[in-house]
């Protein structure tokens, strides 16, 4: 059968068992983050959507990295990190002891603050990924995952003819957008993002966050960002962070616009003292 | 949770942006005011043939109108450089609307003022005239109440000019009738009474405005509209008088 058809079936089976689109993709609950002694996060308890946006927003060192880097274990190589409560992604609880990381990290995906490709050609940067989980058998099929996956990314057309020049040679968006190929390479269920745009100037954040509302169709996206306006842009539900606990979660539109809690209010519009 | 507490909020980190939202506050305030102004002497020009008064009354709408573009510019300008959100997102969007609906008040007023200079030289049946400036009074009233609940930010004073409205509905629903009923008795009284009619018209008309505005401060306070839909009580655009009636 048709590869494409597949996916359009699968997506239906997929749409018909979450009939509106939007369950929980991950669940968090009583999440306490301690670096040491010193506590990072209160019991958090946050549901992220598939298939949607949810951006994390508030204060430096209120917590909102140290949440997003909960959900994928990046927190692990941290020796004094320690997590409490529990991390779902689906049904699986992620801080178990059957989990690999590095395979959950296949499953849940990363983007960082800058713009971080390996020195190697623009070629191996997203061929990486599938080429350690095994996910492509063939030579001709590794290059189709990297061309879908720069396809997605919306870098394809400008890299055709260079794709075995440097990836560190590229724009920073560029390189960005790079970064996000790699990332969707290994078919992840959700991609955390962290300030994934705050290197980059207003062209290529655009180019960013185009790409993100794309993305959006296919996977469930999880971004920090210290930009209201960009939160409010990109996500369907904003959380706001303050001092490591969750003071307020909601649909994107109702946090902005009439938001609940005197503390979201006093950030949103700038009044933090 | 910690509840948004309605009184004064904390200051803005940037003062100039601080600043500028309390000098919209200051601009509907004086819009507000010149308004008043405008619709008393409208009415007062009206009731007391005073065609000078009404004169003036006429060439004052200008200044408001320069005002209206004022703020409307200091809107948009707010908007593009402030990225306004939440509270002040809603007080901006508020004292759009607001300034759109003072605006238009003046115009209803000048209209009052046009018609009075009409009418001036013509002989008023006392009665009539009281009844039309009973009504205006009562739609003052209602803006200076509706532009203290804008001021003090008192959704529960706004909720009290959104229904008291249906008052200033009833009055024009009689007067309709009483003008109607003097003209059938003597032709002569038409054209008097015709204008009459448009300016009890008009103020029923600013009556619906100061409920726009009673709207918009709700919103602005509770960041959600008013649930349900104003008491009507005009019904005068279906009401058919029969001579023997």
């Amino acid at each position: 059968m048709d590869p494409e058809l597949t996916e359009l079936a699968e997506r239906a089976q997929n749409e018909q068992n979450r009939p509106n689109g939007h369950i929980a993709k991950m669940t968090a609950r009583k999440v306490d983050v301690f670096y040491g002694d010193k506590q990072a996060l209160f019991a958090v308890d946050l549901d992220v959507s598939d298939r949607s946006v949810t951006s994390l927003i508030g204060p430096s060192g209120c917590g909102k990295s140290t949440f997003l880097r909960c959900l994928n274990r990046m927190n692990d190589v941290i020796d004094i990190c320690r997590v409490d409560g529990t991390i779902k992604l689906q049904e699986d609880n992620i801080y178990e002891k059957t989990i690999d990381p590095v395979q959950l990290r296949a499953r849940v995906g990363m983007v960082f603050q800058k713009p971080n490709p390996f020195p190697k050609s623009i070629f191996e940067n997203v061929a990486y990924g599938p080429k350690i989980h095994g996910m492509a058998t063939s030579k001709s099929e590794l290059e189709d995952v990297v061309e879908n996956s720069l396809i997605k990314a919306g870098l394809f057309n400008e890299v055709k003819d260079r794709l075995y020049e440097p990836g560190t040679g590229l724009s920073g968006g560029q390189q960005q957008r790079l970064c996000i190929a790699r990332a969707i390479a290994v078919s992840p269920e959700v991609i955390l993002m962290d300030e994934p745009c705050s290197a980059l100037d207003p062209i290529a954040t655009a180019k960013i966050e185009e790409l993100i509302d794309e993305l959006k169709e296919n996977f469930c996206i999880v971004i920090v960002t210290h930009s209201m306006q960009q939160a409010a842009r990109v996500s369907q539900k904003t959380a706001f962070f303050h001092l490591g606990k969750l003071v307020e979660e909601g649909e994107t539109n109702q946090i902005f616009t009439n938001p609940v809690d005197q503390r979201t209010q006093d950030y949103i519009t700038g009044r933090f003292g | 949770m910690a509840p948004i507490k309605e009184s004064i909020l904390t200051m803005h980190i940037v003062k100039s942006y601080e600043e500028e939202l309390a000098g919209l506050d200051t601009q509907i305030a004086q819009m507000g005011g010149q308004v008043e102004r405008l619709v008393a002497d409208a009415i007062y020009a009206l009731e007391n043939r005073a065609p000078e008064l009404a004169e003036t009354t006429v060439h004052s709408d200008a200044s408001i109108d320069i005002l209206e573009r004022q703020i409307e510019e200091q809107v948009v300008g707010m908007i593009a450089r402030r990225q306004p959100m939440a509270m002040d997102l809603r007080q901006i969007m508020t004292v759009f609307r607001v300034s759109s609906d003072l605006e238009r008040i003046g115009d209803l007023g000048k209209n009052i003022a046009k018609r009075a200079y009409a009418v001036a030289g013509e002989n008023h049946p006392q009665g009539l005239v009281r009844g039309l400036r009973h009504m205006g009074d009562l739609a003052l009233e209602q803006l200076k109440n509706v532009l203290d609940a804008y001021s003090q930010r008192d959704a529960e004073k706004a909720v009290q000019v959104w229904q008291r409205d249906e008052d200033i509905d009833a009055m024009y629903n009689s007067l309709f009738r009483e003008f109607l009923t003097y003209m059938m008795e003597d032709p002569r009284n038409i054209s008097l009474c015709t204008h009459m009619l448009f300016g009890a018209k008009n103020i029923e008309r600013i009556g619906d405005h100061a409920t726009n505005i009673a709207e918009s401060v709700y919103f602005f306070v509770h960041g959600k509209e008013l649930p349900n839909e104003r008491p009507k009580s005009d019904f005068t655009s279906s009401a058919v008088f029969k001579k023997d009636e």
